[in-house]
Parts: structure tokens; C-alpha cells; sequence
């Protein structure tokens, strides 16, 4: 019989959840417009954006997975009675860590090992049977332990998992090359639609391969080895990727609401109004960024600490400490889209339309929300698409200062502060910052090439806004750039 | 003119009050002066007496906004506001909670952020606008797309790999450079040199592909349809007039920033241990030193405003078409 979970809702993933939901809405919203159809079918024609896209989408998969939270019940205790009151078990754990239950991402090791090694990184004394003691390096618990002689078997075990990892990817991109071949077969005489399939599929083969393999080998081997305490690097990466996520899409989600609010309504009523908020934004943005967010986070740290209460669980507490990190930083970053908005609304007041309803004695509100709204949304999508890498990167820094996610949480952030003194270690350990590295890269270039592919679509020109100054922006918080 | 300056000058110093307002509310909602004493005492020595003395030495203890029992003026100027915003305003940054004066640290710290920091903005912005140039020069061909995808890629990548990757070739594997560390006269080439490297290598990306869209735009002006069309050679085109013009805008651009190169940077400084102003802010917020990040928030939004002004004023010394009466 299937035991019934206890779910959790984390606020984040009530967040993940309602942006996911919203991104629905959205896409009917299109699908129905003739105008952002053909728009978004300039996307869909751009090789490099939906290439992008299909990587993004793993990605997207992986941070949904890890979003899904419960409690496992707990099987009764023998010879409880039938009416006890169920258990739960004390741990959060997400989707994505019951699909890799049996892997090696989840068994510990003692301490650092090598990718795909079968034996300790570091030395130690082994007793030996006749009970003397030995200085070697150990087998590892998890890693390689099927091999019964390791020096031997290991080369011929690696290769042919990964061979097989990677036919297993080969035949999985060829079923669903089979699938969309024949879903979107069509008539010889009609015109082709110009999305790049060929691409797209050879990404997807790419990457079920590169997938596959790493599937096969995580069966055996700790595949991008082991930090200091013995966790697996692959599984921490792949647990950032949630909470890159999250700040990447709550954060500007945050922002949205103060820079609407007050661009708008100080670029359509100039006058006072516009000083006001001119002087707001003004007051924010000279304020350094990183000091700004340090404040924020070490007041919002002072709450968490004074009220226990309201977060039992750790996982609760490093989740409301992410939720409002993405607050902090959305608030405190709005000025740029603000600026924005406000000179695209100067500019639409004095359009004939606007004109016309302002002298059919609309309200102010409604002429904005009707008219200039719809008008100044692809600024607002660009800057959502645009801001998304150099938010993941900008977490890095900030969780690197102190003053980032919370210590216990994974994310790149920590992946990097955590193992800042590998690198001075003899011989040196290399794969954990490697891999948060490869992680970040991995997730921000097909983020910014699909941004790219989204504001070429949005705005051909690029008179709206240049990418690198929305990027210098996040840059200029940190007074004159990561360097 | 001057009576634009003049009214530009005013707004800042009112944008001035509003930071000093603001980060006063939210440093003393963070901790409130009994929480610091606790913090700098430390350990076993925290008593109430030993809090009310570190309070009184530091002038913590008395009321926030506003001073019931005093009179007159007092009232306003006799609270822990008055007493440490006000010396701000006139850039007098008193003692850190640890007891030094944060404008002695301030004046022995800029030196370091500067020889960071001036460097690595010029050969940045030359090393940017040169790959630019080379991009433009040679669009329509491989070159140029590869150019921009090596852009992109450039600026996909977090700045800290590049201070991390760079310290473990030319630091540890090469060995050309010392891993961190600073020193006057001769030497500081050789601490400089990674610090500086690193800082120009994660700039190119983004401002090279900005620079590109820039000199593009400017191509298809009517300017460089008539200079072709007299017959000079593309690269006289390029050169002598789309240079020339893109650079305003560039340069104008880049004037914002000078100011806040003092700041110094925040993650280089502290992973090289350069001793200048990024480094005190880290050590400030890790030793939760309010004194000493409220001066370096001042500091920075004075020196953004600053940078303000004189982009608007450079805006009108390149561009006589600009007037702002």
C-alpha cells in the first residue's frame, strides 16, 4: 500500500509553483493574441534561443523536482496498534532526492575523493588483520565498491558504464526524434515553420548523452567526487540549481511590483509625483548595493533569530532566510526597470490613444493599467529574461561575502565559499569549485543566449535597452564590478 | 551653467540626508546600541555596567530621534542621530566601534584601492573598445560572430572563477606572480599585475559586445555613407570618424564611475589581501562594525553623486547640443 506523505509547502515553492502557473497563463494569453504569437515566433525561429531553451528546460525540470517537499511517513513500529498515530519522519526531502535514493549522490564517504575514484583521497591508518596498522588510501564506502580488484577492473567497469550510459542517451534521442517526426508531420506542400528543429534535437542528443553517461557512472562512482565531509559534489549542484532558480525568478518577480507602480505613475503624472519618486530611486541606488543588501540581510537574520517559533524545521528557516533574500535584493533593485518604465510612459502619455481616453474622462488608473500597461510589458519581460544570469552569478558573490543564503542551504554561492581553502591544499582539490563553476555556466550562458533570442524578438532595433548596462547595473552594486 | 551646478550640487546633498536617514534606520533596527555594546564587550564580561560605560564612551546612550528631557534646540541636536549623522555631512567619520578613526583608515586605504583600481579601469576600457573596433572591423565575417560569442561566454562566467582560475595558473602553477599580498615602490607591479589582469579579462565581455552595438549603430549614420562614399578606405572610416564619435558616449559614460573607483572592490581586494577600502568594508560587515560601514555607505553615495554631477557636466562639454537650462 502506498504510504501517503506529509507534504510541506515551502514558501519558495509556493512562489516556484505560482510562477510556473502564471507562465501558463501567460502562454494562453499568447497563444490567443495574434500580435505576441507572431512575436514569440520570432523566438521560436531564433537557433541559438531555442537551442538554449532546450537546455534550460532540464534545468527548469530538475528545480520543479526539487520543489516538490514532504515528509516520508514512516513505517508503524512492529506491534504498534493498527489506531497509533502516524509518523512522519523529522526530515524534509524533496522529489528529486527520492528519484536518486539508490545512487551514489546520496551515500557519504568519509572525506574528499577524486571523481570516479574507488579510493580515498587522503591517507589513513587502516588496521591490518594481524593488527598492525598501515598508512593508505582507504576504499571508499560508496565508490567502486562492486570492483574486486579496483587497480585492475577499474579502467574496463568506467568505460563500459559509460558506453552504455551513453547508447542508452542515443536510443533515448532517436525515440523521441522518432516521436516529434511523426507529431509534426505535415503536408509536403506547406510552408516549413522555421523553428530549428535539426538543432534543437542535436542539443537534446547532446544532452541525453551527456546525461546518460553521467546516469550510468553515478550507479557505481561518485561522479564529480567528494567535498570535505564526504557529500557528493554532483548532488550538491544539482540541489543549487533549485535555489539559483529561485533567485533568478523571485528576485525580479519582487522588483516587479515597486518599478510598475512607480515608473509608471511617474513618467503619466509627471510633476511632483515624478520628483518624488526621482528622489526615491536616486536615494537608493547611490546607496553601495552591497551594503544596502548586508544591512537587510543581517536585520532580517536578527528576525529569523527572535522568532523560533514561527520556523520549526532548519529547512524552513534557510527557506524564509532565500524567500527573503529575493525580497531584499528585488527591493533594493528596482530603480534600474523603474527608470525604464518611467521614460517609456513619459513617452506614451503623449500618444494620441492616451490622449483620446483621457479626454473620454477615464480615471488615471485605469488609463494607465488599460492603456499604457500592455504597452510597456515587453520591457518588462526583456528585463525579467535579462536580469535572470546576472542574478544566479550575483548570488555567488553575496553567498561568498557572508551575506548571501543561509550557510546550510546548497547553492553555488555556498558550493564556492565552502571549499575556498581546496585550493591551497597539496595536491589540490579541484572538483568542487570546478563543478559549481561548470554548474553556473551551464545554467547563465543558455539563459543569456535565450535572453538574447527574447529582446532580438521584443524590441529588433535594441534601442530599448543595452544589455550591458542592465548587467553593469548588478555590476555597479558591487562598486565597479566582481574584479 | 552655473546655476545648474548649483542646483545639481543641492539635489545630492539632499539625496545625502535621505542615505544618512536611511541607513541610520537601518542599521539601529538591526541592532540597537545595547546589542552592539553586547557584541564589542564580548564573552564574559558583558554586564549591565560594563554595556551602560561602552555606551556612554561611544555616545550610545542616549535617545534615538528625539531628547525628551533636554531643551530648546537640544532636544533635536542631544539624540545619537544628530550626533552621528551630522558630523558625516561635513565628512567627519569619527571612531569605529574598535576605537580608530575611521578617516585616518580611510586616507591610508585609498592609496591600495587606487592602484587597483585606476589601472585596471584604463586598460579595461582600452582592452574593451580595441576588441570592439576589431569585431566592427571585421563584421559580416566568422570573425565577428565568433568574437560575440566569446563575449557571451566571457560574461557567463562568474567573476570569482576568473580571480580563483587566475590565482592557480599564474600564482601556483606559473609561478610569475605572488598569490596576494601588497607592497609599495617597485614591487607593486608584480602584486598589481594578476589583480589587474583579472579585473580587465572579466570586463571585456559585456563592454566589448555594449562597445560593438555602439560602433554598429554609428555605422549606419549618414556621416559614414558619405565619407565612403568620397572613397576613403574602410579603415580611415572606421578610425578617424566612427571612433571618434562613438567615444563621446563611451568616455561621458565612464565619467560616472570615476568617482566610485575609491571604494575600491569589494572581492578582489579581499582575495588578493590588497589593504584598501573593499577589503575594511568586508571586515567591517564580518565584524558587524556599524560605525565604519555607515561612513563607507556615506562615502559611496557622495562619491556616486559626484560621479552624477560630472557626467552630466561632461555631457555638455561633448555635446554642445545638450543645454540643460
Amino acid at each position: 500500500m502506498m504510504m501517503m506523505p506529509k507534504f510541506i509547502l515551502l514558501w519558495t515553492d509556493l512562489a516556484l509553483f505560482a510562477l510556473v502557473a502564471l507562465c501558463v497563463v501567460y502562454a494562453w494569453h499568447v497563444r490567443r493574441t495574434p500580435a505576441s504569437r507572431a512575436t514569440w515566433s520570432r523566438v521560436a525561429k531564433h537557433t541559438p534561443a531555442m537551442c538554449s531553451a532546450v537546455v534550460l528546460s532540464l534545468f527548469v525540470l530538475i528545480g520543479l523536482l526539487d520543489s516538490v517537499h514532504f515528509q516520508p511517513r514512516l513505517p508503524a513500529a512492529p506491534g504498534a496498534l493498527p489506531t497509533a498515530p502516524v509518523v512522519y519522519a523529522p526530515k524534509v526531502v524533496s522529489l528529486l532526492d527520492v528519484l536518486l535514493s539508490d545512487t551514489a549522490l546520496v551515500s557519504p564517504e568519509k572525506t574528499y575523493s577524486a571523481p570516479l575514484a574507488w579510493k580515498q583521497f587522503t591517507k589513513e591508518s587502516i588496521l591490518q588483520e594481524g593488527g598492525a596498522s598501515v598508512r593508505d588510501f582507504p576504499r571508499l564506502r560508496f565508490g567502486g565498491k562492486h570492483l574486486e580488484d579496483p587497480e585492475v577492473q577499474w579502467l574496463s567497469d568506467v568505460s563500459f558504464r559509460a558506453s552504455m550510459g551513453a547508447l542508452a542517451g542515443l536510443l533515448f534521442t532517436v525515440v523521441v526524434a522518432g516521436i516529434v517526426w511523426l507529431v509534426r508531420a505535415r503536408p509536403p506542400q506547406a510552408p516549413p515553420s522555421g523553428v530549428p528543429w535539426r538543432a534543437m534535437l542535436i542539443t537534446f542528443g547532446i544532452m541525453s548523452v551527456f546525461l546518460g553517461v553521467t546516469i550510468a557512472l553515478a550507479s557505481g562512482y561518485h561522479v564529480l567526487g567528494t567535498d570535505r565531509t564526504g557529500n557528493d559534489v554532483l548532488w550538491q549542484a544539482l540541489k543549487s540549481i533549485r535555489t539559483a532558480w529561485v533567485i533568478g525568478t523571485l528576485t525580479t518577480v519582487a522588483m516587479l511590483p515597486p518599478a510598475i507602480i512607480f515608473g509608471l505613475s511617474a513618467g503619466y503624472f509627471k510633476g511632483w509625483v515624478d520628483d518624488l519618486i526621482q528622489y526615491l530611486y536616486t536615494t537608493l541606488t547611490s546607496v553601495p548595493g552591497v551594503l544596502l543588501i548586508a544591512a537587510c540581510v543581517l536585520m532580517m537574520q536578527v528576525y529569523i533569530d527572535t522568532h523560533p517559533d514561527l520556523f520549526p524545521t532548519s529547512a524552513q528557516r534557510a527557506d524564509i532566510r532565500l524567500f527573503l533574500l529575493c525580497l531584499i535584493l528585488g527591493l533594493t533593485g528596482w530603480a534600474g526597470l523603474c527608470r525604464l518604465l518611467r521614460a517609456e510612459a513619459l513617452k506614451l502619455r503623449e500618444l494620441e490613444y492616451v490622449q483620446a481616453a483621457r479626454a473620454f474622462g477615464l480615471s488615471p488608473w485605469s488609463i494607465l493599467y488599460r492603456h499604457v500597461m500592455p504597452n510597456v510589458m515587453h520591457i518588462i519581460l526583456i528585463t525579467l529574461v535579462l536580469e535572470f544570469s546576472g542574478l544566479v552569478l550575483y548570488e555567488a558573490v553575496l553567498s561568498y561575502l557572508g551575506i548571501g543564503v543561509d550557510p546550510s542551504m546548497n547553492s553555488f554561492g555556498t558550493m564556492i565559499d565552502a571549499s575556498r581553502l581546496d585550493m591551497s591544499r597539496d595536491p589540490m582539490v579541484w572538483w568542487t569549485l570546478l563543478a559549481a563553476f561548470m554548474f553556473m555556466l551551464a545554467m547563465v550562458l543558455p539563459a543569456n543566449l535565450f535572453a538574447d533570442g527574447v529582446r532580438d524578438a521584443f524590441d529588433p532595433r535594441g534601442g530599448l535597452m543595452n544589455v550591458p548596462k542592465r548587467r553593469a547595473a548588478w555590476a555597479k552594486r558591487l562598486k565597479g564590478g566582481v574584479s | 551653467m552655473a546655476r545648474y551646478v548649483l542646483r545639481r550640487i543641492l539635489y545630492g546633498f539632499l539625496i545625502l540626508i535621505g542615505v544618512n536617514l536611511l541607513t541610520f534606520v537601518l542599521f539601529f533596527a538591526v541592532n540597537t546600541p545595547d546589542d552592539m555594546a553586547r557584541l564589542a564587550i564580548g564573552g564574559q564580561r558583558v554586564s549591565a555596567d560594563a554595556v551602560e560605560k561602552w555606551k556612554v564612551e561611544r555616545g550610545y546612550n542616549k535617545p534615538l530621534f528625539f531628547n525628551e528631557q533636554a531643551k530648546g534646540m537640544r532636544q533635536i541636536t542631544d539624540t545619537i542621530f544628530y550626533q552621528r549623522s551630522v558630523p558625516l555631512l561635513r565628512f567627519d567619520f569619527g571612531e569605529s566601534d574598535g576605537g580608530r578613526q575611521i578617516g585616518w583608515e580611510i586616507k591610508n586605504r585609498m592609496g591600495p584601492s587606487l592602484a587597483l583600481a585606476i589601472p585596471s579601469f584604463i586598460l579595461g576600457l582600452i582592452a574593451s573598445v580595441a576588441f570592439a573596433l576589431v569585431l566592427v572591423f571585421f563584421r559580416t565575417t566568422p570573425l565577428d560572430f565568433w568574437g560575440v560569442v566569446l563575449c557571451v561566454l566571457l560574461l557567463s562566467i562568474s567573476g570569482l572563477f576568473y580571480i580563483i582560475a587566475g590565482q592557480w595558473l599564474f600564482a601556483k602553477v606559473l609561478r610569475w606572480v605572488p598569490y596576494s599580498g601588497f607592497a609599495g615602490g617597485l614591487d607593486l607591479i608584480k602584486f598589481m599585475a594578476l589583480p589587474v589582469f583579472v579585473a580587465v579579462i572579466s570586463r571585456v565581455g559585456p563592454e566589448a559586445r555594449f562597445y560593438r552595438s555602439l560602433f554598429l549603430e554609428e555605422m549606419g549614420k549618414d556621416y559614414v555613407r558619405t565619407a565612403r562614399a568620397k572613397g576613403l578606405a574602410e579603415r580611415i572610416v572606421l578610425f578617424r570618424h566612427v571612433l571618434r564619435n562613438a567615444m563621446l558616449p563611451i568616455l561621458t559614460g565612464t565619467v560616472s564611475a570615476l568617482p566610485l573607483l575609491f571604494m575600491g572592490s569589494l572581492i578582489a581586494e579581499s582575495f588578493f589581501g590588497i589593504p584598501g577600502l573593499g577589503s575594511y568594508t568586508i571586515d567591517a560587515i564580518n565584524a558587524q562594525d556599524f560605525s565604519v560601514v555607515r561612513a563607507m555607505v556615506f562615502l559611496g553615495s557622495a562619491l556616486y553623486i559626484v560621479g552624477l554631477i560630472l557626467a552630466d557636466l561632461s555631457y555638455t562639454w561633448a555635446d554642445p547640443r545638450v543645454r540643460f537650462e
